[in-house]
């Protein structure tokens, strides 16, 4: 399916929102790191820190990578392991 | 297109789009919710079967609401020229508790056959337990023997791939279902790749903080096109917004997109899907205003 705007016009929408969702971020890991008691063990806190790097990778399906991020895996064997 | 004058701005309002929101539970909405929707263009809205906030205790308790569906709620929205359709079945939540969601299975078919029933819905998958699988399991074998459409939910967060991908592998494999008589609701960016490839329909969700964004949706008609998608508020008593299709018909309109193009996702799809079911009794607006002539 073809796409209607450009890249630049396309970037001339984004630049601004997209620069206050990272501040929002970076303010919000601030946020947690100011408070008392380091969450740097909880696996919360390292998921996220894996997920900005998914974030700044290359490529055309960042979207999708950071969803399979925080997903379950599936396992194709599940209706055997159940007898379902 | 209607661009403005000067480069790089257009006209949002263009022709007015009637649109249908296939998946919103209105009977958690109030009635100024039907009437802004009437002022938006909705002219039918399909409401599948789904969790009350809490368990209910009876089959009686789902009788009740299958009641509400199949005839108060449709007459409230035809109060606001909307037309009202509905989908049966006990909700993956409440399938934990196999021995009720057994005896609900066996009271459906009482309804079936009344107007706007459009068929079994939304089954699918919450916590992606052997008791929701085989309680799915039993509603798909409801569906075949009595040629119904379907309406799959999808899990939330983190539970959606694999549950997604459970779902996909019950459905692919019953020889008896037709995959363009199915619609999986609440797809995103992991899992609308696997609904389509296997020839089912896909439903995007709008939801302000979780599921999918207007703007994420239209990624996902950019990258995939706009055939067997659909756009839904699937609005309910929590936090969601009933017109989230208006919203993302102005997101196809900011991204310079056709009005062949969105009329088809938010009209002509749903459409297209419904008719398939024998009691999709629909009558499109251009031919209510030839009627009040």
């Amino acid at each position: 399916m073809s796409i209607p705007n450009s890249g630049q016009r396309t970037l001339d929408r984004e630049y601004l929102p997209v620069r206050a969702k990272i501040l929002e971020i970076a303010a919000s890991l601030d946020r947690v790191e100011r408070a008392e008691g380091s969450p740097a063990d909880d696996a919360r806190w390292q998921r996220l820190r894996a997920a900005l790097e998914i974030v700044f990778q290359q490529g055309l399906n960042r979207t999708e990578q950071l969803q399979l991020h925080f997903s379950r895996p599936y396992d194709e064997l599940w209706r055997e392991e159940w007898d379902i | 297109m209607n661009c403005g004058a000067k480069s790089g701005t257009f006209s949002l309002a263009r022709s007015f789009v009637y649109y249908i929101d296939p998946h919103i539970h209105m009977v958690s909405r109030t009635t100024d919710d039907y009437l802004t929707l009437a002022k938006m263009g909705c002219v039918a809205v399909s409401e599948p079967a789904f969790w009350a906030g809490y368990d209910r205790r009876s089959a009686d308790g789902f009788r009740d609401y299958f009641e509400q569906l199949t005839s108060f709620e449709s007459q409230r929205a035809a109060a606001y020229g909307i037309q009202h359709f509905t989908w049966l079945c006990i909700n993956a939540k409440e399938a934990e508790n196999v021995s009720l969601s057994r005896e609900v299975i066996a009271m459906i078919p009482e309804f079936l056959d009344r107007a706007g029933v459009l068929g079994i819905g939304e089954i699918g998958l919450n916590k992606n337990t052997r008791n929701e699988a085989t309680i799915f399991l039993e509603h798909l074998d409801l569906a075949m023997k009595t040629d119904e459409q379907i309406l799959i939910h999808t899990p939330h967060l983190e539970d959606k791939y694999q549950g997604t991908r459970m779902i996909l592998n019950m459905l692919t494999d019953d020889s008896r279902i037709n995959r363009s008589r199915v619609l999986v609701d609440h797809v995103e960016e992991h899992t609308v790749r696997w609904v389509l490839e296997a020839g089912f329909w896909a439903g995007m969700t709008l939801y302000p903080v979780s599921k999918c964004t207007p703007e994420r949706a239209v990624d996902m008609i950019e990258q995939y096109g706009p055939e067997r998608l659909l756009v839904n508020s699937a609005g309910d008593w929590g936090p969601s917004k009933p017109t989230a299709v208006p919203d993302f018909i102005l997101e196809m309109r900011r991204r310079r997109h056709d009005e062949q193009t969105i009329r088809r996702v938010v009209y002509e799809n749903p459409v297209e899907f419904f008719s398939q079911s024998r009691n999709f009794a629909f009558t499109p607006p251009e031919a209510l205003q030839i009627a009040e002539r």
